[in-house]
């Protein structure tokens, strides 16, 4: 693991100007990676300079605090801070390696039935004024949870991964979330070596039905997983190349790449046999 | 080895059938997903038909059905009978309504109820004997629809 250097923090605007960008990561099907995406994607953000917070909207299945590695040290969640069990601020976890980073992390004792629309938009506006990014963790589904989490964004990111499935209801979500919220896609998991073997659908037969502008493409290597066993996300490790690609993704967001997303390709023989994580 | 003959006798990679079966299951919940569009299509189908016979409004039914390769447009349109020739006079009597049964009908599964009336029309040049001679009384009019991915949002 490389340490990236740490760009110091951007000066706070003025307050009657500051209004951050807030943008749901969704799916509509569940187990594509839009936990571990919205993790990689924040860590990434945060590592270039940005203010962020990543906000868990999963209410009962509570999964981003232990992607990140920062489970052990959250102390309230959202319905806290809903319900004014707890402050904002003190709800709030830090990140140690990316100290412009922040969770607000979901709870695992409630329903997503729980949250109450309105006061989580109003809560996700008051994020806005003191974040750059407001990256929200989407729950699976397209029923309340996913309702209240996508209440408060005007971006989206889709997360695809190239079965006909995730495709199918990629297709639904980008239907239900309407003309008002600008989405982008994020083809993951994708297998170069089967798509050369045209045995998986491919980035561009996912996007010819899908037809979002494409944010990055994550290949399905087993970097991820280590990563993610060891609550480190691999956005944070300078030698990955996946790590690379979620740094792109942040830049193409910030606006600062302006490079067409590259397609994984299949890794060479030493690569294969040389590039082992444990 | 036997990957080899699979890819012998299946010579189209999976990732091409995957895509063909998401263009179709996508295309039909598109079209299940907008109907209000569905409706207005039924609409000016009836509007259509009515310029040239009179149509049976209430018992219309449009449907579309996801079949091996093809979505496919069924509309079930049943007809009273000819319009009064309005743009084309001819002298001769009004051309013979012939009640059709339903003994040839396509080889599909049908959903349209059995008791609607139907009738064959002839075309206005075609001669009563001619129509009587035709070898299938067409029951349902059936179109196949674009299968192009439809970008209903």
């Amino acid at each position: 693991m490389h340490e990236l250097r740490q760009d110091p923090l951007p000066a706070a605007p003025p307050a009657e100007q500051r209004r951050g960008r807030c943008i749901v990561v969704t799916s509509g099907k569940g187990g594509v990676g839009k936990t571990t995406t919205t993790a990689n994607v924040g860590v990434a953000l945060a590592a270039s300079g940005a203010r962020v917070v990543l906000v868990d909207a999963d209410v009962g299945l509570r999964n981003l605090d232990i992607v990140l590695g920062l489970e052990a040290r959250v102390r309230h969640h959202v319905l806290d801070v809903l319900d004014g069990h707890a402050e904002l601020d003190d709800a709030l976890v830090s990140d140690k390696r990316v100290p412009s980073l922040k969770l607000l992390a979901a709870s695992q004792t409630r329903e997503k039935d729980d949250v109450d629309t309105a006061a989580f938009k109003a809560m996700v506006d008051t994020l806005r004024e003191r974040f750059d990014y407001v990256l929200i963790d989407c729950p699976a589904g397209i029923e309340m949870g996913f309702q209240n989490a996508i209440v408060g964004a005007d971006e989206a990111i889709i997360v695809c991964t190239p079965e006909v499935s995730a495709v199918r209801d990629a297709d639904r979500v980008v239907g239900l979330l309407g003309e008002r919220v600008k989405i982008t896609l994020i083809v993951n998991r994708l297998r170069p070596a089967l798509v050369k073997r045209g045995k998986m659908l491919s980035v561009d037969d996912v996007n010819a039905i899908l037809r979002l502008p494409l944010l990055g493409v994550i290949a399905d290597e087993p970097g991820v997983i280590v990563s993610t066993n060891r609550g480190e996300p691999i956005a944070l490790d300078a030698s990955s190349p996946t790590g690379e690609a979620y740094r792109k993704i942040a830049g193409r967001i910030v606006g600062t790449d302006t490079s067409t997303p590259e397609i994984p390709r299949e890794p060479s023989f030493f690569g294969k046999l040389f590039g082992g994580q444990r | 080895m036997l990957e080899f003959l699979k890819r012998l006798f299946n010579p189209e990679p999976s990732s091409v059938t995957a895509r063909e079966r998401l263009r179709l299951v996508l295309l039909s919940d598109h079209l299940a997903l907008a109907p209000d569009v569905v409706e207005s299509l039924k609409a000016d189908l009836i509007a259509v038909m009515s310029k040239y016979v009179d149509v049976d409004i209430a018992h219309c039914d449009v449907t579309f059905e996801q079949q091996e390769s093809v979505v496919a447009m069924l509309a079930n349109i049943p007809i009273l009978g000819m319009k009064a020739p309005a743009r084309t006079p001819r002298p001769a009597a009004p051309p013979a309504v012939r009640q059709a049964q339903d003994d040839a009908p396509p080889p599909m599964s049908d959903p349209a109820p059995a008791s609607a009336a139907v009738a064959d029309v002839p075309e206005p040049e075609v001669t009563p004997a001619a129509v009587t001679s035709a070898p299938k009384p067409r029951r349902r009019r059936r179109r196949r629809a674009s299968t192009k991915p439809a970008a209903a949002h």
